[in-house]
């Protein structure tokens, strides 16, 4: 064998492994979802849903933990939406290049990389002790929308960037403020982007335990929160506290409420592609 | 006019300055509650003592057995995730079609859209046990599993930050390789990824950053028994899951186990902090730049 024969063999041999690396994280995936499915599927059912957490766990549902999910998610959306999209209009549109603002952006990438349950140490000290908020639903919420916060500002950023600058000269043509350009021109061409951002964003606070366990998020509610101000539980709380028993039984209302958390993040993702792709198709510059 | 123009400028500069109060905050959150802990327990017994046992009677507050669980759980999940990222990335690259490209970029991204308490789950009641029949050894709580399943996670962030890497070599490269008669391999590994080593180094670095943060996977399956170890086989204890540990628990507000978890926290921070910086300096000065 010619040492161009071996060459070509050892190429060969990578790209075989290539296809093995490349579907075994996906086939390990598969393994997974076919286990929770075979284990929860039966479990779930109309009561499993709307029954409140029990000691018993035949008799033990999800309501206050999927309840508590939306609690969560439309709270942190009202707090993290203006909040994020404002500042990532300001670092594109308005922001000159100098010292603070070089800051700001080195900053922004820093707290991307910060682990969530250290949030969670800083919703704790702040929300829960200082502005004595308690173990409430406003607390997880305002410790959910900091951790969230630098995701929104970079795909706004990203989405705002996409607008061509034609469309803005147009608009301060016609004799439109810079506000006025921003709020009638840039913010509808790149509303689909920024959406898409937010919901990306919300399908990562939504599967978040860590944090919302630190600030004192409990594992038994006995009833639905009525007001930001309750106590609360979550889904993947939920799913922490029963994973972490030892009976059967509990493996199997955790993995069956497993298959209501995995659809609820798969529709959000799910959507935040569908909007991406419109996007992409719809608009030509 | 002019005047509301201002106002709104205000408002929208102000929501971009809360992310520095927020950078503010977490600082002086863990400083405030760590310095309060280091007033009772000495800074070199933090760092030399062979024990963590805050909870307990006999209280040891030596941070080595949190940081060894941290270390070893984040090595076994690099030592599964880089090799299979890279390969794909370098796949993706040299040799997969276009359109096979951007079907499984996509599908790769939904492992890291799991919930990390899921992968938990994940690697308690699939992943021990079957490794327990081929290592009969194996503890039911271990930094293995939790590790291996880690890395499964972190894979697409690898191979994605790599691809982009690979993928920004300019073509003249590569077909300057193909013309001096090389394969596809050796045009990967003899010049495509030395160019883009450094885009490397930086997923390899935020990799680490995430794996060492990561919580609920290792809070769930690898164990609450802090141990200076580097057996991946035992139970163990990290940083992350001492925090959730003591969440848990109903320690006092303001008593020494309560700071505790702002000692183990700002230690934490340190080690992120320091990693995600070296990434942001790698990529400035490092990142070759093709015209």
């Amino acid at each position: 064998m010619t040492n161009s024969d071996i060459n070509r063999l050892k190429d060969k041999a990578f790209q075989a492994f290539g296809i093995f690396c490349t579907f075994i994280g996906l086939v390990v995936l598969g393994i997974f979802l076919f286990d929770i499915i075979l284990e929860g599927v039966q479990r779930i059912d109309w009561d499993f849903l709307t029954t409140l957490p029990s000691r018993r766990a035949s008799r033990a549902g999800i309501l206050t933990a999927w309840v508590g999910t939306v609690w969560i998610l439309v709270l942190t959306t009202l707090i993290a939406f203006p909040l994020g999209v404002s500042a990532g209009v300001y670092l594109e549109e308005y922001s000159r290049k100098n010292k603070l603002n070089n800051f700001l952006e080195i900053n922004i990438a820093n707290l991307a990389g910060v682990p969530s349950i250290i949030y969670g140490l800083l919703g704790l000290e702040i929300f829960v002790r200082q502005m004595r908020l308690g173990n409430s639903l406003l607390a997880g919420a305002l410790t959910l929308s900091l951790l969230i916060l630098p995701i929104i500002i970079v795909t706004t950023r990203e989405a705002i960037k996409a607008v061509p600058r034609s469309i803005r000269d147009g608009s301060y043509a016609l004799g439109a403020s810079q506000w006025q350009t921003i709020w009638n021109q840039v913010l509808p061409a790149s509303f689909g982007g920024i959406l898409t951002g937010i919901i990306l964003a919300l399908s990562r606070a939504v599967g978040e335990a860590a944090p919302l366990i630190v600030i004192g998020a409990l594992a038994y509610v006995p009833f639905t929160p009525a007001s930001p101000l309750d106590e609360f539980t979550v889904l993947p709380i939920q799913i922490f506290n029963w994973t972490s028993r030892p009976q059967g039984a509990f493996q199997t209302n955790a993995a069956a409420a497993i298959i209501i958390l995995l659809i609820i993040t798969f529709l959000l993702n799910g959507i935040a592609v569908y909007l991406r792709n419109r996007q992409q198709k719809k608009i030509k510059w | 006019m002019r005047v509301s123009e201002k106002i709104i400028e205000g408002l929208l500069w102000l929501s971009a300055v809360i992310t520095i109060l927020i950078t503010i905050g977490i600082i002086w959150v863990l400083l405030s509650e760590a310095i309060g802990f280091f007033r009772v327990v000495s800074l070199v017994d933090f760092l030399t003592e062979k024990e963590w046992t805050p909870l307990f009677a006999d209280k040891k507050f030596g941070i080595a057995p949190l940081v060894a669980g941290t270390l070893l759980t984040t090595a076994i999940a690099i030592a599964v995730a880089l090799p299979i990222g890279l390969t794909i990335a370098i796949y993706l690259n040299e040799y997969a079609h276009a359109g096979m490209r951007q079907v499984v970029k996509p599908m790769l991204e939904v492992l890291a859209t799991i919930p990390t308490v899921v992968y938990g789950f994940f690697a308690l009641t699939v992943v021990t046990p079957f490794l327990q029949t081929l290592i009969p050894r194996l503890a039911g709580f271990n930094a293995l599993s939790a590790g291996m399943v880690m890395g499964i996670m972190i894979i697409p962030m690898i191979s994605s930050l790599s691809e982009d890497a690979i993928s920004a070599v300019p073509r003249s490269l590569r077909e300057a390789a193909y013309g001096m008669g090389s394969t596809r391999l050796q045009t990967a590994f003899g010049v495509m990824v030395p160019a883009a080593s450094s885009g490397i180094v930086v997923s390899v670095i935020l990799a680490i950053s995430r794996a060492v943060g990561e919580t609920m996977i290792v809070a769930v399956a690898a164990g609450q028994q802090p141990r200076l170890t580097l057996n991946p086989l035992v139970p163990i204890e990290t940083i992350t899951t001492y925090i959730v540990q003591v969440s848990l628990g109903d320690v006092p507000q303001g008593s020494l186990e309560y700071k505790t978890i702002f000692a183990a926290g700002i230690t934490l921070f340190i080690f992120t902090f320091a990693l995600n910086n070296l990434s942001f300096w790698i990529k400035k000065k490092y990142q070759e730049k093709y015209d």
